[in-house]
Order: structure tokens, then sequence, then C-alpha cells
């Protein structure tokens, strides 16, 4: 074993403490810059507008002034309603038709397998700007303009990808005697995709329900071109579009205030969820 | 109850013949076991009967009907899978259940049946847990709780032991066994294991590279092997095979002559041969014995022997190896304890007539007509 002198292992010591403090400082920089804009927004939306032009890093009260602007009006109201609304029945389709999908790509043995898969990756890299007017024409044709149907349409366009590349993922690694007993009990593809498989893959729809969600909740571009009257819109364009009491004037605190609101429910499923997935990820074991 | 009955079969996966024209018949009620080295297509054969698989040609019967489009279900099968396969998000109950739910039966039948499964295979205690809470042996029971469970005519089993410990399967082997008398139902069940397929069987399928090699009762295939492949793939430790050359041959008795062992006068129907004719002999370690060198049966004293490679003890009996460098594998004999010999000693193979068996060059077997008669007479 190599001795060392004292001075060296003083050295050693102080490296090792440097390389701590060094590794904290990061961690506390990283934390710093991803939750200062929640924690501002926050901050912002507890502020009456007059207080706003005070810089004030800290909550020192409580005020709940833009929150009740904020809910006193119906029209913001009804828009949490609607967005509830498309983002539920989103991920519902996109789960059903993704179960679907991943069955048939992850289970049955047919030509074009792979050109499909590909496919479905490839129409999801699409920006969205690209596929508007399009999908403008597709809308008005099917008669879904300004409708919670036709962003129900437009959003699981693009939540169906990643749904069905995830679900088939796991799909796949499902054993296959699994589906074999299930057919020698008599069980029918569906009987075997909602009975058999569909249990085991609650941490798979989990998280990509998860993200279906999230997606469809906070989606703009399409919620701000597909809709027109203030009845029919979703949070995101509900918020943009609130305005103060003159064109010079930005109401940040209710703004503020609207935003938390929203993001209340997305945290709320969060932690239902987040116990499904861990508890899915370690739990498996199909086998046996 | 139902007779199977396999015509022509094939099957094959892109170029691969995996199966190549199979016709079997199988009884009602007859457990039959299909057994094999890997690969030799004896698992693709028990899935193209439970319609896991679509057979490439041919028909396969069941009851006398041909089911090549039925489905599992509709031919009547139940199946027990080698990783069992239970649903793992199902209780042991809701396991056996799921096949009678599906089959819409009332409410009070599914319990019957079920508690009536689970008596049987003692499962009753365990009705409420999920698989994963139970033991290697309680899952390979609750799978074929699972498979008798809707009162198939016909019961597969897809080495469903093979996954179990040496002591937990031959008490398994057993509760087959026991299971197969109690619901006599007819049961095809496939191993790689020719211990298992001698103790369950009632009639053995010897499968080889996709065809059938043999098929015959444990004791038929033991005491009379059809070919090389049958002779040394059924007993442990396997038969060994000495080349020999017909000196006489005849209908009743041949006499052929083989190196370290001298002149032997078998029964066996050689009338095909000709004398000086290349063949194999077959004796089984059980039958073989060695002798000093020196001392051969003959006298013939020019006989040098071959050397004792190695002695395995195994407590009841020893196994004694004797071979030469050219030899691939040495001869094997099973030596009562305190085995005689010492390693590098020189033998000689003393081979009782009345248990060898012969094989022309192309490793077909010769009648064993003493063995013959004697079978004819028990029957």
């Amino acid at each position: 074993m190599q001795v060392l002198t004292p001075q060296q292992l003083r050295l050693k010591r102080l490296k090792y403490i440097a390389g701590r403090i060094a590794f904290y400082a990061l961690v506390i920089a990283i934390v710093l810059f991803s939750v200062f804009p929640f924690y501002y927004a926050i901050v912002t939306s507890m502020q009456s507008s007059s207080e706003l032009f005070e810089v004030s890093y800290w909550i020192d009260h409580f005020n709940w002034e833009n929150y009740q602007a904020v809910m006193s009006q119906s029209s913001f109201v009804s828009s949490i309603g609607n967005s509830v609304l498309i983002s539920t029945m989103v991920v519902a389709i996109s789960i059903l038709f993704g179960l679907t999908a991943a069955y048939a790509l992850g289970r049955v043995e047919f030509k074009g397998r792979g050109p499909i898969l590909a496919i479905v990756l490839g129409v999801s890299m699409f920006p969205q700007v690209a596929v508007l007017s399009g999908l403008f024409e597709v809308i008005r044709a099917l008669n879904i303009y300004n409708n919670p149907l036709g962003l129900v349409f437009s959003y699981t366009i693009f939540t169906l990808p990643f749904t069905v590349w995830v679900l088939t993922t796991f799909m796949r690694q499902l054993p296959k005697e699994l589906e074999e007993a299930a057919i020698v009990d008599g069980a029918t593809p569906w009987v075997t995709i909602f009975k058999v498989f569909m249990p085991l893959l609650w941490p798979a729809m989990a998280t990509t329900g998860l993200l279906a969600f999230i997606a469809a909740w906070n989606e703009f571009l399409f919620a701000l071109t597909f809709t027109l009257t203030d009845d029919q819109r979703t949070v995101p364009v509900a918020i943009a579009l609130i305005s103060g009491g003159s064109a010079y004037e930005l109401p940040w605190g209710i703004i503020m205030a609207a935003s938390v609101i929203v993001t209340v429910p997305l945290v709320v499923l969060v932690l239902i969820f987040q116990r499904r997935i861990v508890s899915g990820l370690t739990a498996g074991a199909v086998k046996g | 109850m139902a007779s199977v009955t396999l015509e022509k079969v094939k099957k094959s996966f892109g170029q691969v013949d995996i199966i190549k024209s199979v016709d079997l018949a199988i009884a009602d009620g007859e457990f039959v076991v299909f057994v094999g080295p890997s690969g030799c297509g004896k698992s693709t054969l028990l899935r193209l009967i439970a319609g896991l698989e679509d057979a490439t040609d041919g028909d396969i019967l069941i009851d006398n009907h041909v089911v090549n489009a039925l489905t599992p279900k509709e031919r009547g099968i139940g199946m027990v899978f080698q990783s069992y396969a239970l649903y793992p998000h199902m209780t042991v109950y809701e396991n056996i259940a799921f096949g009678l739910e599906l089959n819409r039966e009332s409410k009070d039948t599914i319990e019957e049946r079920v508690m009536s499964t689970a008596r049987i295979l003692q499962l009753e205690k365990l009705l409420k847990r999920k698989p994963k809470q139970l033991s290697g042996g309680q899952r390979q029971r609750v799978a074929m709780g699972r498979a008798m469970a809707r009162e198939p005519s016909i019961l597969l089993f897809d080495e469903p032991l093979s996954n179990l410990d040496a002591a937990l399967r031959v008490q398994m082997r057993a509760e087959i066994k026991k299971l197969h008398e109690r619901l006599a139902s007819t049961m095809i069940y496939v191993t790689h294991d020719q211990v298992e397929a001698m103790t369950l069987a009632d009639k053995i399928v010897v499968l080889n590279g996709g065809r059938v090699e043999q098929v015959g009762t444990p004791f038929e295939l033991y005491e009379t092997p059809a070919t090389t492949f049958v002779a040394t793939f059924i007993g442990s430790p396997k038969m060994n095979l000495l080349p020999a050359k017909v000196v006489a041959t005849g209908s009743g008795q041949t006499t052929i002559v083989l190196p370290h062992a001298g002149e032997l006068t078998v029964s066996v129907d050689s009338s095909k041969l000709q004398n000086g004719d290349q063949v194999q002999l077959g004796i089984r370690p059980e039958h073989l014995n060695f002798i000093a060198a020196g001392k051969g049966p003959d006298n013939s004293t020019e006989v040098q022997g071959l050397p004792v490679r190695n002695i395995e003890y195994l407590g009841n009996e020893s196994f004694v190896y004797a071979g030469d460098d050219s030899m691939e594998e040495p001869f094997l004999a099973r030596l009562p304890v305190p085995s005689r010999f010492i390693e590098g000693e020189r033998v000689l193979l003393d081979i009782d007539p009345a248990h060898v068996h012969v094989f022309d060059s192309e490793g077909m077997a010769l009648v064993r007509t003493e063995v013959e008669k004697s079978m004819a007479a028990q029957s």
C-alpha cells in the first residue's frame, strides 16, 4: 500500500471537500434555474397590480384578490371545463387506439410492421404549423370548427404516435405464452387486450396517458386557431387573452393566478399516478 | 375424452422444415409422451395439436374430425405451459375461473368447478393468492388447474416440470400420473427428460429431426429400440455401441465377432445380412461387465484389452469407463461397489448375449428373436 504523508492526506481531504461543495453548488444552480420561473409566477400571482413594480422575491403576505378575479370570470371557468373535457377525451382515445394499435404492431406478425411504425413516428416529427392549414380544412369539412371535438381530433393526431410507440414497446415485452394461455382459455384478441394485457400495461398507460394529458392541456396553437368564441376556448388561450382595463395594461397578477390555477390539476394528476408509474416499473415482473 | 390422429402433418417456418410428415394415432384416454433432443420438433408438434400453430400440410383429427381450422378452445384442449404463464394480476381463483368465465358459465358452475379443481390439486388454501406469492410447485399446480377447469377432452403439457427442482419434479411427476388415472382424459406430454417419459407414458413417441423415430410403450422402447438413435436416447446412462462384424448369419441366431470380447452368438434375425457385414452391437451399461485382460472368454491371450479410464463412485453402484485414445466415447459399465478395478488396469468386455442389440450399417435394429417371442407370449 502506498504510504501518504500527512501533507498529502490533507490535500486529499481538501480536494474531497472542494469537490462536494462544487457538486452541491451545481445542484442548487440547476434547481434554481428550473424552479425559479414557477416560483416567481406564484409570487406574482399574490401581488396586486401596484405591488408588481417593486421587485420582491418572498411571499410576505397572501393576497387572493387575483385568484378571486380570475374565478369570477365565467368564461375562464368554462374554459377550464373545456380543457378538462378535451384533455380527458384525448387521453381516453389515445389509450384506446394506442392499446389496440400496439397489440397489432407488437404481437401480430404481418408485412409492413416496420414501415408503419416508422411512419407513425415520422408523422409526429412535423411541426404543428406545417399541418395547421391542412388540418383546418379537415376540421372545416368535418364541421367541427369552434367545437371541442375539433381540438380532440387535432390533439389526438399528435398524442397517438408516442402512445403507440411506448405501448408497442411494452406490449412486446409481455411473454408470448401469456397470450397463448389466453387463447387456449378461449379469449378473443379483444378479451386478451383488455383483460390480460391492459392490467399488466398500467405503468405504461399511466405514463403515456399523463404525457398526452399534459400535451392536450397546455396546447396553444391549435386551440387558438380552431376556436372562435370565448365559451369554446381552452385555458392556455383563455389566459393569453386575459386583458386589462386598457390596451396599455397587462394584468400580470391575474394572468399568473390563472396559470397557477390551471397547473394545479396537472400536479395533482402527476402525484396520483406517480406511485403507479414507479411501482409499475419495479413490479414489471410478468414472469410466472 | 377424445382420440387424436395426425396424418402426414408438416410444418415449416420459412425454408426450415421443423416437422417432416408425421403420422400418429393417439387413442382416447392415453398418456402419450413426446420425447427427443432439443430442436427435434416435439414442442412444435404439441402446438400444432393445440392449434397455436397452423400445419403447413396434412390433417389433424380429433375424434375423427379434421380440426385444422378450429381454435384451441373449439378443439377442446387445455394446455400447461413451460413457464406456467399464469395471469399475474389475477388471483389463483380468477386464473382457474378465467376460461370458464369466457365460456359464459353460470356463477354457480364456475364456483363449483374451481372448488373441485382446487380440491384435486390441493389449492384450496391458496385461492386468494396472486401468482407471485406462490412457490414454483404451487404455480405449476395452478397452471394445471387452469388447464383442467374447463374439463377439456385433451390435456397438453409442454415441458411442465423443467422449471422445478429435482425433488419437486419427482413429486409432481407422481401427481400428474395420479391426475391422469383420476381424469382419464387423453394427455399429451412433451419433455426432453427420458426418465419423465419412461415413468409417465402409456406410449412414448421418440422424435428426431422432425420425424417420428419410434412409437411404443416404455418397455418396447427399452427392450427393442428400432434405431441406434432410440437405443442411445432411451436409458440412462446411454447404451454402449461397439463396431462388430457378422461371421454367421441366421434367422434365429447370429454369430458376430468384436474386438476385446471375441465371438458372440446372439438371438437376432440377420437373414438379410451377409457374412462379413459390418454391424453395431449395442449393450446397456447395466448388462456390460469387465474382466481383467489376459483371461478373455475365448482365452485369446494376444488380446491386450482396454485401459480403465476412470471410475465414478455413486454409492449404490459405480460407473466404470474403459477405452483407449482412439475411441470417441469409452465403454461404460454399471458395476456393484466396491469396484474390483483400478484406473489404468487393462480389461476385456464381458457381454451377456441375452441383452445384446444389433444394428445394421444404417443404424436400423435387427429383430431380437428371443425378446420378441417372450413379449408375444406376455400379451
